[in-house]
């Protein structure tokens, strides 16, 4: 089978509008994380915004525009992971500063991740990048999208965009 | 022959039709909902993922809870609206007035409307390869109905055939009913759903092969697996075809708007690829050019969810005050920008361009 993972195909390889990544100084910092945000095309949607208790996710001029992150407001708060219904917003949190991160990802499938125990984290292909811890299991908004947080290798943290139960 | 009256009657029960029957019931109209099938709610029913669009078309939601949205708003208006499941209106007689309909198989009526606002949706589209008729060959409506209606799968491993926004979706859908998906085939060199539902189907390891196709359906009591082909840029087969093996095939190639009602109450249709086959002209309030018709939704041209709610909103309140009700036409701006602004995008294009050559400034010298 000739799979091409090309950006055409839905795969990631490179920033563009749309995709926002934290400054690193403030990243290292941010205690709680911060928003990390690929969504690279102009559609006709704004819940990541409407749902921003902060507007760290910045008004939308117009419904088609992609979002763009002010990050000095935002506290990692995963309210947006939980809303958008691309699954497009993933918060990750390095200011532990140890070598390990903590991703809070927005997961939609059964079974339920159990904390403690250990899950698989899948890349832009669902390729199997590492194994993470799981930390917490949260239902913001109490509507069956869960946010998993899962501590990583800090240097995984660019690669990982989804967990399996196994 | 058993008769009823109506102010307005509704022509199925979908996000466009609930919201058309809403706001005429607010205006004061006594509104009819002939909904053919067992649940209203149309499409939305199927739909467990969160919407898209702004929140005031309830973004964010899941489909299915739209549903409950706009079921309770029309409850609100009590004995205004009766609905009536599992009817079909099946013809319209417009010299004497009089529509029919059929509820179930037995039960054949009349509805005597003074105005009639269609909003009967889509239906599927198919291709044809060989052995396209054996079990396992699905559209994707009907494998959504079977998942998230009756709690049914449609096998261990499909198939999906075009990465539109409905073929990405079906297939996250069917991942997380457990199923697996083997491929999802798109003849176009990029995938023609929103980019996001692509890449959260990616990430779970589903491959999304570009300008490819199906050749045939392998199997001989039941699907056992395809042979797929690539595409060029001319959609020419090129290359040996290669077999995967699955034993569900889902369709999921476009809709078409289920126009029949409209051509039998004589509207002036017209094909417009970008609306995805022949829809009726419409002037702003999205009356046709039968005064006494109107239409909202994926019938007008295949569009979303939120952009059919708007436009039964309109046909509602346009409906209701072609009878004289104060409907509140001052909303219609309102509803003009909340249309304008989702379609004002570059997904928005197509839709612009095939809206904009079939909207007439008005009746006088169109109709026929
Ligand atoms: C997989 C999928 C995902 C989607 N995701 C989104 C999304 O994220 N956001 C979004 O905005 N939109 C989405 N949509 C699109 C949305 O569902 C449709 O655009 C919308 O349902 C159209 O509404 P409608 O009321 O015009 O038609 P429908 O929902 O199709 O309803 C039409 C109703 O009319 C009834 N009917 C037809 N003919 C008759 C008759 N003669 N008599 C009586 N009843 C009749 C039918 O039974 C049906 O219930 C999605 C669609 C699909 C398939």
């Amino acid at each position: 089978m000739k799979d091409i993972a090309s950006f055409e195909s839905g795969v990631l390889s490179e920033v563009r509008p749309g995709v926002s990544r934290p400054p690193k100084e403030l990243w290292r910092k941010r205690k709680g994380g911060l928003v990390v945000v690929e969504c690279p095309q102009r559609i006709p949607c704004n819940p990541c915004h409407t749902s921003c208790p902060t507007g760290a996710i910045v008004k939308f001029e117009d419904i088609n525009d992609v979002p763009a992150v002010d990050y000095a407001k935002c506290t990692g708060c995963a309210l947006c992971v939980a809303k958008c219904p691309g699954l497009a917003c993933f918060v990750i949190d390095i200011a532990c500063g140890d070598g390990t991160a903590l991703m809070k990802l927005p997961y939609e499938m059964l079974p339920l991740p159990e904390r403690g125990g250990v899950v698989k984290c899948l890349g832009r292909t669902g390729e199997v990048v590492c194994d993470g811890e799981v930390k917490a299991v949260a239902e913001p908004h109490r509507d069956r999208t869960m946010v998993v947080h899962v501590a990583v290798p800090e240097d995984k943290v660019g690669d990982i965009r989804a967990i399996r139960v196994v | 022959m058993r008769e009823i009256a109506a102010d307005v009657l509704v022509v199925g029960g979908g996000p466009a039709g609930l919201s058309a029957a809403a706001e005429a019931a607010a205006a004061g109209a006594g509104v009819v909902v002939a909904e053919a099938g067992l649940h209203l709610g149309g499409q939305l029913v199927k739909q467990s993922h969160k919407f898209f669009g702004s929140r005031d078309e309830y973004a964010g939601t899941r489909g299915f809870e739209i549903a409950k949205i706009l079921k309770d708003e029309i409850a609100r208006h009590g004995d205004r609206v009766q609905i009536l499941l599992g009817t079909t209106v099946c013809g319209y007689y417009g010299d004497e007035g009089v529509v029919t309909a059929m509820t179930g198989e037995e039960e054949y009526f009349r509805i005597i409307p003074k105005r009639m606002i269609v909003a009967s949706g889509a239906q599927e589209r198919l291709i044809p390869f060989p052995n396209n008729d054996i079990p396992g060959v699905y559209g994707a409506g009907a494998v959504q109905t079977l998942m998230n209606v009756y709690g049914v799968v449609p096998g261990k491993r499909v198939l999906m055939i075009g990465a539109g926004n409905i073929g990405l979706i079906v297939s996250y859908q069917l991942l997380q009913a457990g199923v697996e998906v083997a491929a999802i085939l798109e003849a176009a060199p990029r995938v023609g759903g929103y980019w996001v539902h692509a890449a959260k189907a990616r990430r779970l390891g589903v491959p999304i092969l570009l300008r490819h196709s199906i050749k045939r359906a392998l199997g001989g009591e039941a699907v056992t697996g395809a042979e797929i082909i690539e595409l060029d840029e001319k959609f020419n087969q090129v290359g040996a075809p290669e077999e995967i093996e699955c034993d569900t095939i889902c369709l999921a190639v476009g809709l078409t708007p289920t126009s029949e009602l409209l051509w039998q109450a004589g509207c002036r249709m017209k094909y417009v690829p970008a609306l995805c086959g022949h829809v009726p002209l419409r002037d702003a309030l999205m009356r046709t050019s039968n005064e006494n018709v109107w239409m909202a939704g994926d019938v007008s041209g295949i569009e979303e969810a939120s952009a059919a709610m708007i436009e039964g909103r309109i046909a509602g309140v346009c409906a209701a005050e072609s009878l004289g009700l104060k409907a509140g036409a001052k909303k219609l701006d309102g509803f003009w920008e909340r249309l304008g602004n989702l379609r004002a995008g570059e997904t928005g294009e197509k839709i612009r361009a095939g809206v904009a050559a079939v909207t007439v400034a008005g009746w006088e010298g169109e109709a026929v």
